[in-house]
């Protein structure tokens, strides 16, 4: 059993749990190969989809997990702007919990959003991305992703490239695959660095030919290019030139490394196409692979009292 | 009215006073002070175990009128410091309409007048503290101003800084700045540590404290006149700060409570109750305050005392308001974290907490003295207590020391004739 009624990030989250996870995925994984996808698991269980940030690809992985559960879905969409601060989270939420709902999958922009969320109602709380803070299933999904394709995760050199001071992506990865026993690096621009990164133990490499040198494996961020000052670095042709991951860049290891990207692609920015599609890319799969590990964190959380 | 405080012990190292001695209050003046003193009184108050120090100064309070009624008014927050151990505050401009002009420095005044509490209005820097020109700093320094700032906000323009030390010097006031570089800070809610990477909290460094800092120094150099550092969170800064004394320049500098009691790992609850600008640091910046405060590179202890309305403060983190409620934890926490732990003497923090307050900012003085005002502050220094927030005098109830177990605190004071103990306010004329 997973020894928290809540899913808010990876940070802290037992080896054992995040095994439990792994392994009830497989299971589910199987499940999805089947004419048959469906299992009667959460029947009669209530799941919202709270997405206060419009992210149409994880809410239908996540929708897709509840349904082949049999779970009732509810889904809720709320624009936030800057504006419309904090009311809006406990209003809808005061408003939902009335409906008698057992798990809520959240996405907000802001950071803490789910831990205040457990303050305010009963039902669990799966994170579905906070701000820059984490993306639990995500990374849980790129650590399943890698143990399927090599076997294991401890002892591996898993690298993370891109814009790390921005994303929930990276620091849920840092979080899982260190407590999980990998050799965990980061690549990227310092402007790009979290300050004292390495105080998680992780490795900083600002070469890309040096983080291809380390890896076996490379999970590849996606870039965005913001404007003026907010921009932490100058030109996507700049990053490209610097940190695109391309075909002559790998051929400079003498390993295997498997690509992985948490889309969507930005094509011949921070990964050349021939890479993304080529037979070490493992980026469609995780797609799949998304569904039956939100799967097994909704079927893990959702009986979760009732083993007890 | 003459009032008998029997049996304290009396500290007031401005005039060598350290004994157990009794106090005769006649109409508001000290008569007496001597050991047991015959004369008859219309009350006696037994202080024995209490401590009678000169009244405490907060000069660093927000108040929320005219403005924000909701969170604080002149009244409730004269309430909260009263409650607190203080018989003098100087609270910031930062309202609604701001004090910028000599109207809106006459209507605190109004507000607070025949009060226990002395309540010393700051003028604003600029113009509805836009940064854009300066203020009526004239007006407000005859009306009755005792420094200038535009606090909850830096003054980011340094030729309006430069006008500001400059056109402020001739009425010999200081300028309080709120360090904050802003092209640094930006969207920033936490210190940038390894903290706001795990909590992933937009990030406010301390290197936007120390730059502004550093600028200020040097206009200093340039054109004199007075500087005050608020609310000092970087150790670089309190380093900065040190250096600038050698130079033997007016500059003067504070630390609030918070800053020595909490460090960025309690953001990890969320709790906005911690937001705070500038932001809670490391345990590497408190040993630094701690020092500063020890060889006097920090001269004074203020809460920044900023109420804000529970709807706000339950905001998602990065969007509630900064800050938080201090002054009826301020005695508390100072007592707790600095002396009942030897870092700092009681008569060491009476300097902190009174007399330096008081010079800098030109108060009245409070000295435990025969023939002046009683402006008295009476502490419990053993008194073991928990804070709760739901008994604040303060409207709000934005603090993040609710259900701390606290050693030490004000009991009363007495000011203006008037007195407050043992819940108690009445008239001593
Ligand atoms: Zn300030």
């Amino acid at each position: 059993m997973l020894s928290s009624r809540h899913l808010l990030g990876l940070y802290g989250v037992p080896k054992k749990d995040i095994e439990l996870i792994l392994d009830t995925a497989k299971t589910f994984r199987e499940i999805i190969e089947r004419p048959i996808k469906k299992v009667p698991t959460l029947q009669g269980k209530t799941v919202v989809n709270l997405f206060f940030e419009s992210s149409t690809r994880t809410r239908i992985s996540f929708e897709l997990a509840e349904k082949r559960l049999s779970a009732d879905v509810l889904n809720f969409s709320a624009s936030t702007s800057s504006l419309t601060k904090g009311e809006t989270l406990k209003d809808t939420v005061r408003n939902i919990e009335a409906m008698k709902i057992d798990m809520v999958v959240i996405r907000h922009s802001a950071a803490g959003s789910p831990h205040y969320l457990t303050q305010l109602i009963e039902a669990n709380v799966i994170n579905a991305g906070d701000g820059t803070h984490e993306h639990p299933t995500q990374a849980l999904l790129d650590m399943y992703t890698i143990r399927e394709k090599i076997g294991k995760l401890e002892g591996l050199n898993v690298c993370i490239v891109g814009d790390i001071s921005h994303s929930r992506v990276a620091m849920s990865n840092i979080f899982g695959l260190i407590t999980m026993g990998a050799n965990v690096a980061v690549c990227g621009p310092k402007t790009m660095i979290p300050k004292d990164l390495e105080k998680l133990g992780v490795t900083v490499f600002t070469n890309i030919d040096d983080a291809i040198k380390f890896a076996d494996v490379l999970n590849i961020l996606r870039i965005q290019l913001e404007r003026g000052a907010a921009s932490n670095f100058p030109s996507l042709r700049e990053y490209h030139r610097l940190y695109g991951v391309t075909k002559e860049r790998l051929l400079k290891s003498k390993k295997e490394i498997l690509i992985m990207h948490p889309g969507p692609i930005n094509r011949g920015v921070e990964l050349a196409s021939d890479i993304a599609d080529g037979s070490n890319s493992v980026i469609l799969e995780q797609v799949t692979n998304g569904v039956a590990v939100r799967m097994a964190v909704l079927y893990l959380i959702g009986t979760r009292s009732e083993n007890n | 009215m003459k009032i008998l405080l029997k049996n304290a012990y009396l500290l007031d190292p401005q005039v060598n006073l350290s004994d157990e001695l009794d106090l005769l209050v006649e109409n508001g003046i000290i008569t007496k002070v001597e050991s047991n003193i015959k004369d008859k009184a219309d009350a006696v108050y037994d202080l024995k175990n209490f401590v009678i120090v000169p009244g405490f100064a907060d000069a660093h309070v927000h108040f929320r009128e005219p403005g924000r009624e909701d969170e604080e008014t002149i009244q409730s927050g004269i309430e909260a410091a009263m409650n607190g151990g203080f018989t003098a505050v100087c609270c910031m401009p930062n309202t609604d309409p701001a004090i910028d002009c000599a109207e809106v420095v006459t209507f605190v005044k109004d507000r607070a007048a025949n009060s226990i509490i002395d309540v010393y209005p700051i003028g604003a820097v600029t113009k509805k503290r836009e940064g854009k020109e300066l203020a009526l700093l004239g007006e407000m320094y005859e009306a009755g101003v005792v420094a200038f700032s535009d606090d909850g906000e830096p003054v980011s323009n340094s030729k309006i800084m430069k006008y500001a030390l400059e056109y402020s010097s001739m009425f010999d006031l200081p300028i309080i700045e709120h360090c904050e570089d802003k092209s640094l800070t930006e969207n920033g809610v936490m210190n940038e540590s390894i903290n706001s990477t795990k909590f992933g909290l937009p990030p406010h460094p301390s290197l936007a404290e120390v730059i502004i800092a550093l600028r200020d120094i040097a206009i200093l150099k340039y054109t004199g006149g007075k500087l005050h550092l608020a609310h000092i969170s970087a150790k670089e800064t309190v380093e900065v700060l040190r250096q600038a004394k050698k130079e033997n320049l007016k500059i003067t500098g504070e630390v609030t409570p918070h800053h020595f009691s909490l460090t960025d790992d309690i953001v990890e609850t969320y709790d906005t109750n911690t937001k705070v600008n500038p932001p809670l640091r490391t345990q590497a910046d408190i040993n630094a305050i701690i020092k500063g405060l020890k060889d006097g590179t920090i001269d004074i202890i203020a809460s920044d005392h900023a109420p804000h309305s529970i709807e706000e403060k339950e905001w998602e983190y990065i969007y509630a308001p900064f800050g938080i409620v201090g002054l009826e934890t301020s005695i508390g926490l100072t007592l707790t974290k600095l002396f009942h732990t030897s870092i700092l003497s009681l008569e060491e923090i009476i300097y902190k907490m009174s007399v330096n307050p008081r010079k800098i900012f030109k108060l009245r003085e409070a000295k435990i003295q025969t023939g002046i005002e009683a402006n008295l502050t009476i502490l419990d220094l053993n008194c073991e207590w928990v804070v709760d927030k739901f008994s604040f005098k303060s409207k709000s109830i934005n603090s993040p020391f609710h259900g701390w177990k606290l050693k030490g605190k004000a009991v009363g004071v007495l000011n203006n004739s008037k007195l407050y103990f043992e819940n108690k306010l009445i008239s001593i004329i």
